[in-house]
């Protein structure tokens, strides 16, 4: 009898799990529904830019905050045949090109950008599953960067183009990519960085080079950048969404 | 003998005496009913702003609860301080293979372990026991899709705050506040006999069933202005761009882990105030309840001192 009451009970329990489910399910799985709450997305954008505006900092902390442990996550190592002899020469023929919407197309090798000023800033970062790490990032300020290559007038987007791709598929890699736009840009925190905790960045983070932007969550982050291409709209690039993550759905602003 | 139309006519009087008894019974009790009815008042309790944005909150508070379990199950774990330790979580649903190979869903908090197999750390997805903090019948979706849950909780964060305001910006206007969730000090001075009152189930009559009682006042106050702003505040330090606008909300909540996991806690104090509160209603006349959140009007059942009278 008890035993038929449990059952009872657990299948009563499923069932209306189910309709919640199915209920819940439906409108994800739509086109249109994920569009409506995708609108909240822009508006979280303006009311978040209003308060911060252009120059903001992220907070920024002391060495003895700087977490022991810094998970390293997505790609942990390209592993492609370019990556490789890259990190058996020692990132010595790595270049970051700088093209698109700008005056002076122009490359920089690991030496040349950290002969460029630097900034070092003990950061906190926040991944978007909820976790949060802090380290210490030393890098080329990404306004300098710009400012050398010079963009034009109808620049809105740096897109960041990466070396690590996010598919076994050798036919169809899918590289990594972000953007972010000019406000975030050149912000004084927004530095392309080339060592972590005071020694060089390593494979797991992002070697030699990644992107630190620090009011935004850790997808725009992008590590292994190669080429950064000044653009009007991402429109016409991979999924038109802006970045590898956003094509699968996640937001553009990643500000919350 | 029993002839067939003696069976017939036999039959047909049952019938009929059953029949009668329905009736009479079903007149009877519509005539205690209307007797009831007449002697209880009919209160006009709630406006059309207060049921409507009532009712916005319901569904707000339901979707945030759900969409936030789906997002937490990214990483199902919790940390007091400025980053995540990750050796020394404050909870962590986790799973383990035991010796049979099966797998066990583990509760962590602090350095206790709990076998919740089948809810926390582990559950059924398809018929399959897997790796989840929390199961797929209370997330938003229900499937493992974190960017769909962050799209749900955003897009209903806008509308809860939204909502939250216009609540707070009408009981302010029209004096709801001052009048019916302030607790005055005059309403603590019996605190005591109405948490007697609640223990032993006996809900107000008359005059004083118009008013929220001290407890009531007390769970609406801290619901509406404590967990309220506390669960906006501690979500927006979660945002790295509003850390740079507002640092000393990171100062506030200890640390951008603590915030979340304050967060956690404000979700679950809501969900314990939905609890109580359903059960409130249902104890206190579910059908009266409920209407008198749509259509605004209240039953009040004449206080027990105009019997005596």
């Amino acid at each position: 009898m008890a035993h038929d009451r449990r059952n009872f009970l657990a299948r009563a329990a499923a069932g209306a799990g189910a309709l919640v489910l199915s209920a819940c399910k439906g409108p994800s799985e739509t086109t249109w529904f994920p569009k409506v709450l995708d609108s909240a997305e822009g508006l979280t954008r303006r009311v978040q830019r209003l308060f911060a505006g252009p120059k903001t900092l992220a907070p920024e902390f002391t060495k003895a905050d700087i977490s022991s442990f810094f998970k390293a996550n997505g790609t942990l190592n390209p592993g492609t045949d370019a990556y490789n002899t890259a990190v058996a020469n020692n990132f010595r023929d790595w270049q970051i090109s700088v093209g698109g919407l700008v005056e002076h197309p122009l490359k920089l090798s690991v030496a040349e950008l950290r002969a460029m000023p630097s900034r070092n800033q003990i950061t906190r970062h926040d991944c978007v599953e909820g976790w949060s790490c802090i380290g210490e990032w030393t890098g080329a300020p990404l306004k300098n960067i710009l400012a050398l290559a010079a963009p034009r007038a109808n620049a809105r987007y740096v897109v960041f183009y990466c070396a690590d791709p996010m598919s076994s598929d050798p036919t169809d890699p899918q590289f990594y990519y972000e953007s972010l736009d000019l406000i975030e840009a050149c912000h004084p925190q927004t530095i392309l960085a080339y060592d972590m905790n005071g020694a060089p960045l390593t494979v797991p983070h992002g070697a030699p080079v990644r992107l630190r932007c620090e009011r935004q969550l850790g997808y725009k982050h992008a590590k292994y950048v190669q080429r950064l291409e000044l653009v009007e709209s991402f429109d016409h690039i991979n999924g038109g969404n802006g970045g590898y993550w956003e094509d699968n759905g996640y937001t553009w602003w990643a500000g919350i | 003998m029993t002839t067939p139309d003696s069976a017939t006519a036999l039959k047909s009087t049952n019938a009929a005496g059953f029949g009668d008894r329905v009736g009479s019974a079903w007149l009877g009790w519509r005539q205690r009913r209307a007797a009831r009815h007449a002697q209880q008042e009919i209160f006009y309790r709630h406006t059309i702003p207060v049921r409507v944005l009532h009712w916005i909150n319901a569904i707000c508070l339901a979707i945030m609860f759900m969409s936030g379990l789906q997002i937490f199950n990214a990483h199902p774990a919790l940390y007091w301080g400025r980053y995540s330790d990750f050796d020394h979580p404050a909870l962590w649903l986790t799973s383990e293979t035991d010796a049979q190979g099966h797998l066990r869903g583990i509760t962590q908090i602090g350095t206790s372990r709990f076998d919740t197999t089948g809810v926390l750390g582990a559950s059924d997805v398809d018929g399959q026991m897997t790796q989840r903090g929390f199961p797929d019948w209370v997330t938003l979706p229900g499937p493992q899709w974190l960017a769909m849950g962050r799209l749900w909780h955003f897009f209903f964060a806008w509308i809860f705050v939204i909502n939250g305001l216009l609540f707070v910006a009408y009981a302010l206007w029209t004096r709801h506040f001052q009048r019916d969730l302030l607790p005055l000090k005059s309403d603590l001075r019996h605190l005591g006999r109405d948490i007697i009152d609640h223990i032993r189930l006996r809900f107000p009559k008359g005059e004083a069933a118009k008013h929220y009682n001290v407890l009531q006042k007390i769970a609406y106050f801290s619901v509406v202005f404590i967990l309220g702003p506390l669960v906006v505040l501690t979500g927006l330090t979660m945002s790295p761009t509003m850390d740079s606008v507002f640092p000393f909300l990171l100062w506030v909540f200890g640390g951008r882990q603590s915030a979340r996991t304050i967060h956690f806690i404000c979700a679950f104090s809501f969900l314990g105030f939905f609890i109580v509160h359903i059960v409130m209603v249902m104890l206190a006349g579910p059908w009266n309840e409920i209407r008198s959140m749509i259509t605004g009007r209240y039953a009040i059942d004449p206080a027990e001192t105009n019997h005596g009278a």
